[in-house]
């Protein structure tokens, strides 16, 4: 059961892909929809595995990722 | 199985000092990270609306359209003495020095020693990404042996232009400052190292305890030619190991 | 009026900017205007103000930058080539639309020159030193008293239109002292919603002049710039037309040149010859009408100035061919001539 789940504003990324390599439990992957930017997004394939480690957001630069945990 | 109708927060959310806008920062560059630690920090140590951002000529001289605080603009390498007359008006206020590698360790020099040896009680935020951004990618002081560069299109050559600055330990020769320290964004370790250094040098001043330093490490995948991989590798393994990171003065 | 006391022109004008309300000075060690900051390291911190040794002029004009965008009133003076080196600063001031009070006790040029008074400098006072369409009101004083006196009125000058002043004295004006009365303050008052103070209670400023976005956003502060300095034009040109009425001859000088005029036009009435004295008390702006209305029927007007001929330009656009003008002219910190000037006066009757 997931402890929590990045919310992605895809508008907003830029496509740089520092989340996808810090994600402990490799969730997150470039996507390959795109945004009105024409960036490719980054985008998580499997919330629940997601344990709310929050590094994918710290990670980020533009403010992309918010992460929520269950209570 | 499908999520549930549970309870839950928001456990990591944009900083109420951080403007909701879009930057003009590249994909993958340093400096919107050290914006959110910035932006974080003013939200713990509620002091937002005391603060004035001062904002050299470089990548992040846009850097208060994105901190929600009052902000001023300084001309190349100049801003410690901006922020030294801003400071010497309103000693009660936060005043930060957000400065890049060409703008505090070639041009304005002078200003970073002397506001240093002064001991100005300012924060002054250092973001070495080893290259002059803005401008488009030319050799800056931190610029590393043999990085190839705009202006170094052979490799940075020290018997010619000399090595790069250390900072941090130039400034630790000084009496004055309190707390000098250097820290890199290139993983989230150093990410939260980094947020503690840039909060603790704001509480010093918010306390008045004199003159704080944070040098961190940024990627610039754009002007190093690189993607945001590799160019956190070469913050890693080929700054990092010249510019040792770690505190330098803590009183 | 208080009652009179001998003081230096360098040391008046600190007094002159305390009384004015500036309570921050930065500077830096370059003769003839060394006792302004040594005068502002003493006075500064008797009324709870702040003097400050720079680095450098550059870093001087910088930190005179942060305290006029915290609201301040603040000042700094320099030299020559020490105004040299805050030209970029004055500029950004400008841009910016900073109150600031820049005083340039001029000395002989160009380089590192000498130590004497000079008034090489018209054309960066006037023209501006730095980049783009700006433009710095310039006082030239010629006497100690008066030098107290635009101090004072530099401050509101820059207060009211956001802009730097410069008081152009020289190295001489500077080291002499003469009797003086200090002046009272203005106690203009000028808010200012801009400044810097911590976004407390209000939406946060931003003082630059950077202006990338939308694209005309750098031409309408250009204009707004522009129509500032079309109010100073019209409110704050000064000029002195002395015995100029019933003259023949018209001497235009500033500064210390025209103390040298006046002992000439002395000179020159006792031996009857009509010659009067226009002085610019603003170098800029240029008190053009002032002038042709000084100049009206004059057989010759001529310019005396302490540089090769700078003023003299001013001097040709104003009158615009209206008049037939002369020039002398001593370089290098070299005072004029009263006999020369007495000398080519009488010869103009020839």
């Amino acid at each position: 059961m997931a402890r929590g789940k990045p919310e992605f504003d895809n508008e907003k990324c830029k496509g740089c892909t520092l989340c996808i390599e810090v994600c402990p439990v490799n969730i997150l992957k470039m996507s390959d929809d795109f945004n009105k930017q024409g960036v490719q997004y980054a985008t998580c394939i499997d919330d629940d595995a997601c344990i709310a480690c929050k590094f994918c957001a710290m990670m980020c630069p533009d403010m992309v990722i918010k992460v929520v945990q269950y209570v | 199985m499908e999520s549930k109708g549970a309870q839950f927060e928001y456990i990591y959310e944009k900083p109420e000092s951080l403007r909701e806008v879009k930057t003009h920062y590249c994909p993958g560059c340093g400096h919107g990270i050290v914006h959110k630690l910035i932006a974080e920090s003013m939200d713990e140590l509620e002091i937002q609306d005391k603060t004035i951002l001062v904002a050299p000529v470089g990548c992040s001289v846009l850097a208060y359209n994105y901190i929600d605080a009052d902000g001023c603009e300084a001309a190349h390498g100049r801003a410690p003495a901006v922020a030294t007359g801003l400071k010497r008006v309103h000693p009660d206020k936060v005043v930060i020095s957000y400065q890049g590698d060409g703008d505090l360790l070639a041009i304005g020099t002078a200003e970073t020693i002397h506001a240093a040896n002064r001991g100005e009680n300012i924060t002054v935020i250092f973001v070495n990404n080893a290259i002059y951004g803005m401008t488009g990618g030319q050799m800056a002081p931190t610029t590393m042996d043999k990085q190839v560069t705009k202006t170094t299109p052979y490799g940075r050559d020290t018997s010619d232009v000399g090595f790069p600055i250390r900072a941090c330990e130039m400034l630790a020769t000084l009496e004055r400052p309190v707390f000098i320290e250097r820290t890199s964004v290139h993983d989230v370790k150093n990410i939260r190292k980094a947020k503690k250094a840039i909060k603790k040098a704001l509480q010093n001043q918010a306390e008045g305890k004199g003159y704080s330093f944070v040098e961190v490490l940024s990627m610039c995948p754009t002007n190093w030619g690189v993607d945001s991989q590799t160019a956190v590798a070469f913050v890693k393994d080929t700054m990092a190991p010249y510019y040792p990171l770690g505190n330098f003065r803590d009183r | 009026m208080s009652d009179k006391i001998l003081m230096k022109g360098n040391e008046v004008l600190g007094e002159a900017a305390i009384i004015a309300g500036c309570r921050y000075y930065f500077g830096y060690p370059i003769t003839p205007q060394n006792e302004v900051p040594a005068y502002m390291a003493r006075r500064l911190p008797q009324v709870d103000g702040t003097f400050l040794q720079a680095e450098s002029e550059i870093a001087a004009i910088n930190m005179v930058f942060g305290a006029s965008a915290a609201g301040a009133r603040v000042m700094t003076s320099s030299s020559s080539p020490g105004i040299s080196l805050k030209q970029e600063g004055i500029s950004y001031l400008s841009g910016a639309r900073l109150p600031a009070v820049v005083v340039n006790m001029m000395r002989g040029g160009p380089g590192l020159g000498n130590i004497a008074g000079a008034q090489g400098d018209y054309y960066q006072a006037t023209r501006g030193g730095g980049n783009g369409d700006y433009r710095t009101v310039a006082l030239a004083p010629a006497t100690v008293q008066e030098i107290a006196d635009l101090t004072i009125k530099s401050f509101d000058i820059a207060d009211k239109y956001r802009v730097v002043v410069m008081l152009m004295g020289d190295g001489f004006l500077g080291q002499m002292a003469e009797g003086v009365s200090l002046p009272e303050p203005s106690n203009q008052k000028f808010d200012k919603p801009w400044a810097l103070s911590g976004a407390e209670g209000r939406e946060p400023n931003i003082v630059a002049s950077l202006r990338l976005n939308p694209e005309d956003a750098l031409e309408k502060l250009n204009d707004e710039l522009q129509a500032t300095y079309t109010q100073i034009e019209e409110n704050e040109t000064m000029s002195e037309s002395y015995m100029t009425d019933d003259a023949d001859y018209l001497l235009v000088a500033y500064g210390m040149s025209s103390r040298i005029c006046r002992s000439a036009l002395r000179a020159l009435r006792k031996e009857g010859v009509k010659v009067g004295l226009f002085r610019p008390i603003t170098l800029w702006p240029f008190p053009e009408k002032e002038l042709q209305k000084a100049a009206e029927g004059k057989q010759k007007v001529l310019t005396v100035e302490m540089s090769a001929g700078q003023m003299l330009e001013d001097v040709k656009l104003s009158l615009n061919g209206t008049a037939d003008i002369d020039f002398y002219g001593r370089t290098a910190g070299m005072l004029p001539d009263i006999d020369e000037i007495v000398r080519r006066v009488k010869n103009y009757g020839k």
